[in-house]
């Protein structure tokens, strides 16, 4: 099979639980900018070239003429800081991702993030095309969400209440597989202490960026404890895969006498 | 309505500065060598801890002292996290977590 065709048919049920809540957030998106007066020519432009949830959700009361350029962008820095924090885990990981490393930048929303966080990267297909296609599946699902959403939204009349749960339930999901493959759960007890401290301190609204700066500096904090229990577990990787030479060795060995 | 000029302008405005924010950490330590130790360790360490925050994001407007008290929420987080540690299949698992959300909330309370 095609290398490119594997690694798309391979990320594409990775992307599906991102295809519900893209979707519908989309098309909720999609309806408010139609409300405002801005076809569906406006949401996909602006789906494609911003690509930002929240932020696309934030943008919809920016279109009044009562805001200055400047305030645009320094409520885009406030509510988007957070992707600081994601590309900071990812800059050793798209290093090698040669053509595909602008794109990716550019698509690392929360839920892109979160899938490209996952830890079982099937073994026989492309890496990079695979997490290419997880970034530009999910961007789709986001445009044609918005798309759906100008063209079509008032007709929509079945009761999804409660869909964007989907998100949620990604996150817990992800949160359960990184916790079983882990060497040390302190990391995502961390995160989950930190922001709920931070959230019963700051509130709902302004939580976000002083969890980021406090789970940042425990953790690095705590890099003597945790570099220890990760670099045993790089070492023991090492150790299997030069039993596997062995392995390897001696059966090729075998085979020729 | 803005003409199509500003509606312009503030679109490009928002793309750059959320690009920007996103690209921070790679013009910051995309060097041709190596990437510094310490960078590496956080990019080891920050996913686990990220993720946890996220699901504090997504439940940051639930109300404890409100009816329905978060039970709804509280229900299906943990069936998304019992489907997952039973089966281990990400589709069961999300969508057996929202379908309950939605049974819940729309339902039940």
């Amino acid at each position: 099979m095609n290398e490119k065709m594997k690694a798309l048919k391979a990320a594409f049920p990775y992307t599906i639980p991102v295809m519900l809540g893209y979707l519908f957030i989309g098309i909720a998106f999609g309806v408010l900018f139609e409300n405002k007066g801005y076809n569906f020519l406006w949401a996909v432009l602006m789906s494609t070239l911003v690509y930002a949830g929240s932020m696309q959700y934030v943008a919809v009361n920016l279109f009044t003429g009562s805001i200055s350029l400047i305030s645009v962008v320094f409520i885009t820095f406030m509510v988007n800081i957070r992707h600081v924090f994601y590309g900071l885990s990812m800059v050793d990981k798209f290093k090698k991702m040669g053509k595909f490393k602008f794109y990716m930048i550019f698509s690392l929303t929360d839920e892109t993030y979160s899938l490209l966080c996952l830890t079982d990267v099937p073994k026989d297909v492309n890496h990079n095309l695979f997490l290419f296609f997880i970034a530009i599946l999910n961007q789709s699902y986001w445009i044609i969400g918005s798309l759906i959403g100008s063209v079509a939204g008032s007709l929509i009349t079945f009761n999804s209440e409660g869909i964007d749960f989907a998100m949620t339930a990604l996150f817990v999901v992800i949160f359960v597989e990184q916790w079983l493959s882990a060497k040390s759960h302190i990391p995502a007890v961390t995160g989950i202490l930190i922001s709920l401290i931070c959230l019963i301190t700051f509130g709902s609204s302004s939580f976000l960026l002083p969890s980021m700066i406090i789970i940042l500096l425990v953790l690095t904090l705590l890099r003597k404890k945790l570099d220890v229990k990760i670099n045993t577990e790089i070492k023991e990787q090492n150790d299997n895969d030069l039993e596997d030479k062995h392995e390897k060795k001696a059966r090729e060995e075998y085979l020729e006498c | 309505m803005l003409t199509t000029f500003q509606s312009l302008m503030i679109i490009i405005v928002i793309a750059l500065v959320t690009l920007f924010t996103r690209a921070i950490p790679f013009l910051i330590f995309s060097g041709q060598g190596e990437t510094p130790k310490y960078v590496v360790y956080i990019g080891k360490v920050l996913p686990a801890a990220v993720i946890g925050m996220l699901i504090i994001y997504c439940v940051k407007n639930v109300s404890l002292t409100k009816l329905p008290y978060g039970i709804p929420e509280a229900i299906s987080i943990i069936t998304v996290a019992s489907l997952h540690i039973w089966k281990r299949n990400n589709l069961i698992s999300i969508l057996g977590g929202t379908v309950t959300y939605m049974i819940l909330i729309q339902f039940v309370f």
